[in-house]
């Protein structure tokens, strides 16, 4: 210990006894970042009214209390079937754009990836209320189908930038070859370009799931009555009270986000 | 019999001309049948996006009478209540900034000191809050911070102070819960560039004789400031149109931009007031936006790593 703290931390001469605080500073750093969110799974087990860590007695009343809600089962239900349906659109749509980019260097396709890309540089606030009013006009207001529409467009920018950037790196010319030998432009895009990108358009798959998922602003304003996310449901509830039951669907909230960075890990694990 | 050997030559020429242009034409076709691929995507972001926004750019535009007027920014100027709200978010978002700086910071400098493999581990715990619901964070936040909750239990328990304290429901709360959503924000644009530094010139400057701390303030904090500077734009820029955090943690008490656009519209119905302050913001956040740009690459940050 001590001849570790007397030797030389980096290029300069400083000992890593000089830089205790700096590791001590960022240990506390890093277990600020992780543990308010996971301090709420013990405390969801918790069987009484008030939330306490670590609970005295432990239960699973609030998850009963979840699941025997229609309400919070029908928002469940709605933020899922949402998610997955953004997920299931903006991924093509943000494929197929993203080829088109790459591949057609025109000198305005720059301004075009800007113009998609702008829903992650517009305040949500703004957004949910453009929507809003559009959706009044367009009568989608409520349903399903604006809400996936408006998520897929919040969607959109990560797809066409983690899929972008994966098509950056990788060689034309193997395309180029397919299509030498007679392969038309969608058959080689789809057996030798696509299965190489593979892991990108995973993660972006996922990345517009949770997209939809986490999302509160704009379903605050386009979403409700039957077609009310998960995320509005909270959000309303938090505004009231503190109701333990939201810590239990935080934990689900939870599970299902670890759930999907497991599952794109080891999907993407296969590519070296 | 010269003239027409001459003549046919010109117009092979001419074929082979045609050719080669047919053939450029062709393949501006097809680039352009290509950059149709992306329409789908942007015909929904007009709809969605583009068309909206610019009506709500022209509705701010119009007073109370339908006709054009600037009463919209007038009030933001003349109106106290305005001028409080826009002074708030101000408020928050410089020192939400300032506080993830003075953590952020140091902690990307413990990042990038690290050896790889354990850097990356580290990372973990950046990218993990990065990952979950905002609104799960915020409601833990809450949690923690309540009356009854766990911070003051402890603070009381360690003897910090005496009875709990009210750390929620005002500014306080909504700071902190600010900055824990807006740490890896900053940490990851800061961390890359500062990965991005040459250690020789801090060896260099070592073997010329400065100590470790000069050489630090010196050579390595110039050489990283670039990237805290878009750090702490991005940061501000998101803090600006903030919503959740503030209104679940300041209980009604900080009240900013994106809070009052939305009762705006939700109590009031009054489209001119709001759009003319989403204009407003919406013009800050793009002129920062791209200030921010020209010194780290925004992509970056949502790929996290």
């Amino acid at each position: 210990m001590r001849h570790w703290l007397d030797s030389p931390a980096s290029e300069t001469q400083i000992t890593h006894g000089q830089r205790l605080w700096l590791y001590i500073f960022s240990g506390v750093v890093m277990i600020l970042l992780v543990a308010p969110t996971l301090i709420v799974i013990p405390m969801s087990f918790s069987a009484s009214q008030y939330l306490e860590f670590p609970p005295e007695n432990w239960s699973t009343r609030w998850y009963e209390h979840y699941l025997n809600s229609p309400e919070w089962m029908s928002a469940t239900f709605t933020s899922l079937k949402a998610a997955a349906l953004t997920s299931l659109i903006a991924t093509p749509l943000g494929v197929m754009a993203a080829y088109g980019l790459h591949t057609s260097s025109f000198r305005f396709s720059q301004m075009i990836f800007v113009l998609l890309i702008t829903p992650m540089m517009v305040p949500l606030i703004l957004i949910a209320i453009g929507a809003f009013y559009v959706y009044v006009k367009l009568q989608l207001l409520y349903t399903l189908t604006g809400l996936v529409l408006a998520h897929t467009v919040l969607a959109l920018p990560l797809v066409l930038i983690v899929t972008g950037s994966a098509l950056q790196s990788y060689d034309m010319n193997q395309e180029l070859a397919a299509r030498s030998l007679g392969a038309p432009r969608w058959k080689a895009f789809l057996t030798v370009t696509l299965p190489q990108i593979r892991f990108a358009v995973i993660t972006s798959a996922l990345l517009a799931f949770l997209t939809s998922f986490d999302e509160v602003i704009v379903a605050m304003f386009i979403s409700g009555g039957d077609n009310a996310t998960l995320t509005r449901s909270m959000f309303n509830a938090l505004r009231d009270q503190i109701d333990p039951t939201i810590a239990s669907i935080s934990t689900v909230m939870i599970a299902i986000t670890s759930a999907l960075m497991v599952v794109s890990q080891v999907m993407g694990g296969g590519k070296r | 019999m010269a003239v027409a050997v001459d003549s046919s030559a010109l117009k092979q020429i001419d074929a082979s001309d045609m050719h080669e242009e047919g053939l450029k034409r062709d393949a501006q076709y097809e680039r352009l049948a290509l950059l149709g691929l992306c329409s789908p995507a942007l015909l929904l972001v007009m709809i969605v996006l583009i068309v909206p926004v610019g009506w709500l750019f022209f509705v701010s535009f119009i007073g109370a009478d339908g006709q054009f007027s600037l009463e919209n920014y007038e009030r933001m100027i003349n109106r106290k209540s305005y001028r409080r709200i826009l002074y708030t978010t101000f408020e928050v978002s410089v020192l939400t900034t300032v506080i993830c700086i003075c953590i952020g910071y140091p902690f990307a400098y413990f990042l990038s000191q690290l050896p790889r493999r354990a850097a990356n581990l580290c990372l973990i715990a950046v990218l993990l809050p990065f990952w979950t619901s905002l609104l799960v964070r915020t409601y833990a936040w809450l949690v923690l911070l309540q009356k009854r909750g766990l911070v003051n239990e402890w603070a009381i328990g360690m003897g910090l102070w005496d009875e709990p304290i009210k750390i929620v429901h005002n500014m306080t709360g909504t700071l902190i819960g600010m900055a824990h959503i807006m740490l890896p924000f900053l940490i990851l644009p800061v961390y890359s560039s500062m990965k991005a530094i040459d250690r020789d010139y801090l060896k260099a400057a070592s073997n010329l004789g400065a100590s470790p701390v000069r050489a630090f303030w010196t050579v390595f904090f110039p050489l990283s400031l670039p990237g805290l500077f878009a750090g702490s734009l991005i940061v501000f820029v998101l803090c600006l149109g903030f919503f959740v955090t503030p209104a679940v943690l300041g209980g009604g008490k900080v009240i900013m931009v994106s809070m009052k656009i939305a009762s705006n519209i939700e109590l009031f119905v009054n489209w001119g007031a709001a759009s003319a302050l989403g204009v407003v913001l919406l013009v800050l956040t793009i002129a920062l936006l791209w200030i921010a740009a020209r010194f780290v690459r925004l992509e970056r940050l949502v790929g996290g790593h």
